[in-house]
């Protein structure tokens, strides 16, 4: 005799969906690179140095940032960088 | 036998999770850690008899969902709650405090999500008030931070496989924690409140006396306190403020909170000078300030510190509401716990704990 055995998923029963990345660009000439300051301590002073940097190569630059590195970025802000920007570099600094 | 029968016959339409088959060779407890279920410890299989016996522990539907757990944001019914709670070896009657418990943890000034993913040490740590403690058998005397009682520890247990299982929170992946702490399996315990003139946490944080409640906190567990020579107030609170100016570091400050468990010893010397709690934690805030020129970075030759802008500051260690005391413990031993806090709290009002009423 065969008994059915089972248990029950206690996970959300989810399923990862896998996209292809978006491929690096060849070059940053013409676009607009997002500055995602992450809220944590001196964040800011790291990215100041990068936008310098940036701004020596005439690179255009836009700044966001997050309020507090408790939490998420809020949609609006990720929404207002993928409207805005062509590349982000998101920064993580102590 | 009745949830025998009632799992052989009516499970297909009250559960809705689905079912996760196995061969009559297989060891179920193997397929739970297979399927990655376990914090490492053996669980409990998530059975139909099982988890209809959890159900019945809450007058909640199963389908209601309590909200979204982080990382993930996957939704989360009462179904999932007690499908975990089988797993953390929970027994019915705790799942109104479980549930409690995570409705305080997906409130988000509790920033679960950030606890979760940090690379700091911290998790949710789990206090509860009111006569549910006693009703269902929780510590709060002797050991009460430690093993050996199975509401202690599967409540907490059952909170942090739900954000594991459920949010899909696994350590590795959106769990960075540098070095983790044995707390993140569980750590939840119950205040004594054996003695009337002391002011519960709950009554503290605005609940009723007599209301039981679940406060969370974001922190880790334990660091030791001594102190077996002091026996006035004013001594034992100036010792204790030399041990709470140490979490983290010295030199950081207004960055965590903490909790102090004050054990039945060292509350017996606030007692009978008529401390309260207000007074202890007023004397507890002034006891950590300390000079600003001590703490700037560079300071006795420490690169950590504050920035030298406040070298001429007198500064606290907490917020003024950053510290909360909490009494338990067994009733011999000069010893207290300090609970430190999540460092990500420089900004005082995104990050706070949070107290919920446990309800039916």
């Amino acid at each position: 005799m065969t008994t059915e055995l089972w248990l029950r998923d206690p996970t959300a029963e989810t399923a990862p969906l896998r996209r292809a990345r978006t491929k690096p660009p060849k070059s940053l000439d013409g676009l607009t690179i997002a500055l995602f300051d992450i809220g944590k301590t001196r964040s800011d002073e790291f990215l100041d140095q990068v936008e310098a940097r940036f701004a020596e190569r005439k690179l255009k630059v836009r700044r966001y940032a997050k309020p507090t590195n408790a939490k998420v970025a809020p949609p609006e802000v990720i929404d207002r960088v993928a409207e805005e920007a062509d590349v982000v570099l998101i920064a993580l600094s102590d | 036998m009745a949830e025998k029968l009632e799992a052989k016959y009516s499970a297909a339409t009250q559960l809705a999770s689905r079912r996760i088959e196995y061969g009559e060779h297989d060891d179920p407890m193997e397929v739970c850690f297979a399927r990655g279920w376990s914090d490492g410890l053996p669980v409990t299989p998530p059975t139909d008899e099982r988890i209809l016996r959890m159900l019945k522990g809450t007058t909640r539907a199963p389908n209601e969902v309590i909200g979204r757990i982080p990382p993930y944001l996957a939704e989360c019914t009462v179904e999932k709650v007690a499908i975990n709670a089988v797993l953390a070896g929970c027994r019915p009657e705790y799942m109104p405090v479980l549930l409690a418990a995570l409705e305080a943890a997906l409130e988000p000034v509790f920033t679960l999500h950030g606890v979760l993913a940090t690379t700091y040490f911290s998790s949710p740590i789990v206090i509860v008030n009111g006569p549910i403690a006693k009703r269902i058998g929780m510590n709060s005397g002797l050991n009460a931070l430690g093993q050996g009682n199975r509401a202690n520890a599967t409540i907490g247990r059952a909170l942090n496989l739900i954000v594991q299982n459920v949010g899909g929170g696994r350590p590795g992946e959106a769990d960075r924690s540098t070095l983790g702490a044995p707390s993140k399996f569980t750590c939840c315990f119950a205040e004594d409140e054996s003695d009337p003139e002391w002011e519960p946490l709950s009554v503290a944080r605005g609940f009723p006396r007599g209301a039981s409640t679940v406060t969370l906190f974001q922190g880790h567990a334990v660091e030791a306190f001594v102190d077996q020579k002091s026996r006035t107030p004013e001594a034992l609170t100036r010792s204790l403020g030399m041990s709470l100016v140490k979490i983290g570091h010295p030199k950081l400050v207004q960055s965590a909170r903490a909790v102090l468990v004050l054990s039945p010893e060292h509350y017996a010397i606030y007692r009978e000078a008529g401390w309260d709690r207000r007074r202890i934690e007023r004397a507890l805030h002034e006891a950590t300030i300390r000079p600003g020129s001590e703490l700037v970075a560079g300071a006795d030759g420490v690169g950590e510190g504050i920035p030298a802008s406040r070298a001429n500051e007198q500064v606290p260690k907490f917020f003024e509401d950053g510290l909360m005391v909490v009494r338990a413990g067994g009733s011999a031993g000069l010893f207290s716990a300090i609970l430190p806090g999540w460092l990500a709290g420089r900004k005082r009002e995104e990050l706070q704990p949070v107290t919920k009423e446990v309800r039916a």
